[in-house]
């Protein structure tokens, strides 16, 4: 048995498992578009193989998230304040469950997304996953941040891809709303129930590059001090 | 006096014994804390690590060692009081020693972070108040070295907290912190050189029969300051940026470049340690051969015998060679978290603390110091994580070390008092 203090200082670092979390997020989300692309299809199976894996990485992103919040007690000491760290990890994870949400309403639905709006909701889809690969990209920065002690240069560069991320969720924010009123052009000829469900959609997709932008806006509140 | 001209021998061999034990016990665990940071850092393979714990570990004990010796061996206790009958003093040292060492091994078996230094300080202190008289301790040197304790710690983690704020300024938050990195590293290496250099010329190195004045001493450590710098220049002269390695990680070359920096403080912390903690073994040796070769002469002048720091540093080389590298490769590997940038402010500030103690003639805890010295670097945002439970322990242990060591010591005390009268 090794009885030395200095050893037992050192706890388990939660920002590699921070990063490896988010990517996780950003995995699940990404399945969206070849699922998106079955649905536009009628293809069923296909489907319910992006949503199983989907529900998968979902999974794996809880797992990491529990590990992560097991691992930090209040005893542990960090360069940022906990609950700050917390607050990110959640709103992270809230990127992994909107897709699975978003994924099982459709498939369980069997929706049908009607062909005009097809290409747009498509190109919606991509920009919000662009706003969260750029939440990727500004946590990816977290061991140089650590190693920067927060502070700095390297604070700079965060801050830099963080107003990236703003507009991008800007961008998607206006492709969301041309959505809206390109449905609203043709929700006449569909059955409402559909409608309902389809503008539900429209808001969860949105709702992802939000939660990017969130993720973001967090990450800048651990640089605040 | 007929007691030590009987057993005086016996008495002798008995105390080497112990002592070589409580110095193996020093390098077989103590070692690895000093030594954990830097092989944890990858500045150092674990080889290196103990090649160079082994020679600093003996440099110092041997170099630097001397001053806390002589505070261990009749720093604590009144020699006066003890004229009368002086094996009183004999029994009580070889009781502190056994004492400490079987406090050691206990906690050790149940993993308490407990301190030799402690261990051995309660011990001498219990065995004088019980066994000889409450007025037989030092109390206020007593009291110097407790705050000691606690001032060590501390200052440790404020130089830490500063050295690492300033690498912060200089290398890490600028533009480049790879050319920022090569220019300033060398300036800290002089640092260490010339921090060591001065504890060492200017308190140690009169046993070896060197006597220089401080303007001497201060000339020669900017000397040795500068020549270990040049080292150091050399050293890293071949570093170049890896923009391969630096996409996934953009501080991978910057890091290599502190790691020479932490090969400098590695051997200054070996140095530190073996300086302060080679005391806690041969200081109850040195009284012993002091009182034993003088017939019985208590409060003589005469300086100790080079021999018994030799044997001190022999025993702590050989813990780390037959047990110690195990401890040293355990802690090593477990400390991932630490790059050489961190390692390098926690472990020179924690050396430099403890080589001061050592020229000051106070019997610290290294381990204690550098976790001072690691919360330090931790409170200027440079560590991802640290265990604050750890810090509640280190002062428990405090708390139960002191008497555990003197309750242990006053048995063996009266046990040897009995066995020899």
């Amino acid at each position: 048995m090794v009885n030395s203090p200095i050893l037992q200082m050192f706890a388990r670092s939660p920002f590699k498992p921070m990063q490896e979390h988010i990517v996780k997020a950003q995995e699940s989300a990404a399945e969206l578009i070849p699922f998106f692309e079955a649905v536009m299809k009628n293809d069923w199976n296909t489907a319910a193989a992006c949503q199983q894996r989907i529900a998968e990485l979902e999974n794996e992103a809880d797992d990491l998230k529990r590990d992560i919040r097991q691992r930090l007690p209040a005893s542990i000491f960090l360069p940022v304040p906990r609950t700050d760290l917390l607050d990110l990890l959640r709103m992270q994870d809230k990127i992994a469950n909107r897709a699975k949400d978003i994924a099982g309403l459709m498939l369980g639905r069997q929706m049908q997304i009607p062909q005009p709006i097809q290409a747009e909701l498509l190109g919606l889809l991509q920009t919000t996953l662009m706003a969260i690969e750029q939440a990727v990209l500004a946590l990816r920065e977290l061991d140089e941040l650590l190693t920067a002690g927060f502070r700095g240069h390297e604070v700079d560069i965060v801050e830099r891809l963080i107003t990236g991320l703003d507009d991008l969720e800007h961008k998607a924010d206006e492709h969301e709303r041309e959505l809206r009123s390109s449905l609203f052009a043709v929700e006449r000829d569909l059955y409402p129930i559909d409608v309902m469900f389809l503008y539900q959609v429209i808001q969860w997709v949105g709702d992802l590059a939000n939660r990017a932008q969130q993720v973001g806006n967090r990450l800048q509140l651990l640089l605040a001090r | 006096m007929d007691i030590i001209a009987q057993y005086g021998n016996i008495m002798v061999i008995m105390a080497c014994v112990f002592g070589f034990f409580m110095a193996w016990g020093v390098g077989a665990n103590d070692v690895a804390n000093a030594m954990g940071t830097s092989v944890g850092s990858r500045a150092l393979t674990l080889k290196q690590a103990i090649v160079i714990a082994i020679l600093f570990e003996f440099a110092g004990a041997y170099l630097a060692g001397g001053a806390v010796t002589e505070t261990i061996r009749k720093g604590i206790i009144e020699p006066s009081m003890l004229s009368a009958n002086p094996e009183l003093l004999v029994y009580g040292m070889m009781a502190s020693l056994l004492a400490a060492g079987v406090w050691l091994l206990i906690a050790t078996h149940f993993g308490w972070p407990v301190s030799t230094t402690h261990s051995i300080v309660g011990a001498i202190v219990g065995f004088a108040a019980v066994g000889i008289s409450v007025d037989a301790v030092h109390w206020s040197k007593v009291g110097s070295i407790v705050a000691s304790w606690v001032v060590s710690p501390v200052t440790a983690g404020i130089l830490a907290f500063f050295l690492f704020r300033s690498v912060q300024k200089l290398i890490l938050d600028t533009e480049n912190p790879f050319a920022n990195a090569k220019r300033y590293v060398p300036y800290y290496i002089f640092l260490v050189g010339f921090i060591i250099a001065m504890v060492t010329f200017t308190k140690g190195l009169k046993h070896i029969g060197l006597h220089l004045s401080w303007l001497q001493s201060a000339g020669i450590s900017v000397v040795i300051g500068l020549l270990t710098m040049g080292l150091g220049m050399f050293m890293q002269r071949n570093i170049k940026i890896d923009v391969d390695a630096d996409r996934e990680y953009h501080f991978t070359s910057v890091e290599k470049v502190f790691g020479v920096l932490m090969m400098f403080t590695a051997c200054a912390m070996a140095f530190a340690h073996g300086s302060n903690d080679v005391a806690n073994a041969v200081g109850p040796l040195a009284a012993i051969v002091g009182i034993v070769h003088n017939s019985g002469e208590v409060a003589q002048k005469a300086a100790m015998p080079a021999w018994i720091l030799l044997l001190g540093g022999a025993g702590i080389v050989a813990g780390l060679v037959m047990y110690g590298h195990k401890v040293i490769a355990t802690v090593g590997q477990n400390i991932t978290e630490l790059t050489p940038s961190r390692g390098f402010a926690a472990t020179l500030a924690a050396a430099s603390t403890v080589v001061v103690a050592s020229g000051t003639g106070l019997p610290i805890s290294t381990t204690h110091t550098l976790v001072g010295a690691v919360l330090g670097v931790g409170l200027a945002r440079g560590l991802a994580a640290l265990n604050l439970k750890v810090v509640g322990t280190i002062f428990v242990s405090w708390i139960v070390t002191l008497p555990a060591g003197a309750i242990l010591s006053i048995l063996f005390f009266f046990m040897f008092k009995g066995i020899f009268s």
